[in-house]
């Protein structure tokens, strides 16, 4: 029983702890945003291995969630004779939610994931402290220009899953199924409002994008420098990503959406 | 064969990322929201009192003979008469509007949604910035409407 209670206060006091130091950490790294800027290359570099290689699993994963949304889509709006409103089927749902969330739970598991495993094993091969030793701060030459990389890439990832989704559903929808191609857009412009659904869209999106990067770039700093700590942290990265952006959603959907 | 790891190769597809990026994001502004339809219009407001406005929201089209001309740009409630004020933003190119223009709400199909319907009488003064429209018909509620008529064929048969 006083083990039960002494684990309960162990865990709770290491959770906080870690809470913040993955705040300090994060402060650290706004701090340290400065110095990216007279340095151009560094950010450049992480915004091709953290955007550009993710830019083909999101576009693609695009396509095919807007293509089962016009399937699917179709398929109940039928039932009712309302396949004209395909278009705003697929768009608000692929621009409020779908877009958003799809592609940052996928930028968690590509980009995130090979954050925190290249952090840590940098850790666990004391490059990181190699570094300190030649007096070069690792948070501003390694962590901000990937954290800056990060929150520019999400919105951009976002944005390209929405559209390349929508066009995904306008070739099931108008190619394959025979809604009527006018209609399809027609509809979609009047009732999709640029500053409620894409604006917001892109708000989460940026939200999103933050918070991923913060938790992959701080597992992999916090990591345990043994193979097996590193496995865990990129494990770690993934599942508390996929928590954060799931249970944030929520409340930015409430927040945004609520009374409409 | 095009060397991925080589900084010039990597500028350039970072640029293309960027922008496609930008593209999605014009395409989502530009192709699926409203930004094309009203943005940089002009546009002018008139008013109608409504003895019920209905489901009318705000954004519901304004059309004249099943033209969108406008949309409804706020709906509210006047304190003294207890009407509903509805205002409309009217597209400035539509602006020979008779004063004793009338406006009525009707509903798209059965379920459709609520829209606004002018229809123009036939004077020679036209409508201003900010005028209001006197002659209004107010919404037709479907459960009132089947209300009537269920207690109206009761009535019928009692007699």
């Amino acid at each position: 029983m006083i083990k039960f209670f002494q684990y309960l206060g162990n865990s709770t006091i290491t959770n906080f702890t870690k809470l913040g130091r993955s705040t300090r950490f994060l402060v650290q790294t706004l701090a340290g945003m400065f110095s990216v800027l007279p340095r151009p290359r560094l950010l450049l570099n992480q915004l091709y291995s953290v955007g550009v290689l993710s830019f083909l699993i999101i576009s693609i994963s695009g396509l095919f969630v807007g293509m089962v949304l016009g399937l699917q889509g179709y398929y109940t709006l039928s039932d009712f004779g309302a396949e004209e409103s395909l278009g705003v089927m697929v768009a608000a749902s692929l621009v409020r939610e779908l877009g958003p969330v799809v592609s940052a739970l996928l930028f968690a598991g590509r980009a995130g994931s090979a954050l925190t495993a290249e952090i840590g094993l940098m850790k666990a091969t004391e490059q990181l402290s190699g570094m300190e030793m030649m007096a070069v701060d690792p948070i501003k030459r390694i962590i901000s220009p990937r954290f800056l990389a990060g929150c520019l890439s999400m919105p951009l990832l976002a944005a390209l899953f929405s559209a390349i989704g929508v066009i995904g559903g306008q070739l099931v929808g108008v190619g394959l199924l025979g809604v009527d191609d006018g209609a399809f857009w027609a509809q979609m412009q009047a009732k999709i409002d640029f500053q409620d659904d894409i604006i917001n869209g892109v708000i989460k999106s940026m939200v999103f994008g933050f918070v991923a990067t913060w938790i992959a770039l701080f597992e992999g700093y916090d990591t345990i420098p043994t193979s097996e700590g590193v496995s865990r942290a990129t494990t770690r990265t993934v599942v508390n990503s996929a928590f954060c952006i799931l249970g944030l959603d929520f409340i930015l959907t409430a927040l945004m959406f609520g009374d409409d | 064969m095009i060397d991925m790891q080589h900084p010039h190769t990597q500028d350039t597809l970072v640029g293309l990322f960027v922008a496609a990026g930008i593209a999605g994001l014009f395409f989502l502004a530009l192709q699926v929201s409203n930004l094309s339809s009203f943005s940089a219009k002009e546009s002018y407001t008139i008013k109608a009192n409504f003895e019920n406005s209905g489901g009318l929201k705000v954004r519901s089209p304004v059309s004249l003979a099943g033209v969108k001309i406008g949309q409804v740009s706020a709906i509210g409630l006047d304190p003294q008469t207890y009407q509903s004020v509805v205002t409309m933003s009217i597209d400035s190119t539509y602006k020979n509007l008779p004063d004793d223009t009338t406006a009525s709400i009707f509903t798209a199909g059965l379920l459709g949604e609520q829209y606004v319907s002018l229809e123009p009488g036939g004077s020679d003064v036209f409508l201003k910035n900010n005028d209001k429209l006197d002659i209004t018909q107010p919404a037709i509620i479907l459960e009132k409407a089947i209300g009537q008529f269920l207690f109206k064929a009761a009535e019928e048969k009692s007699e």
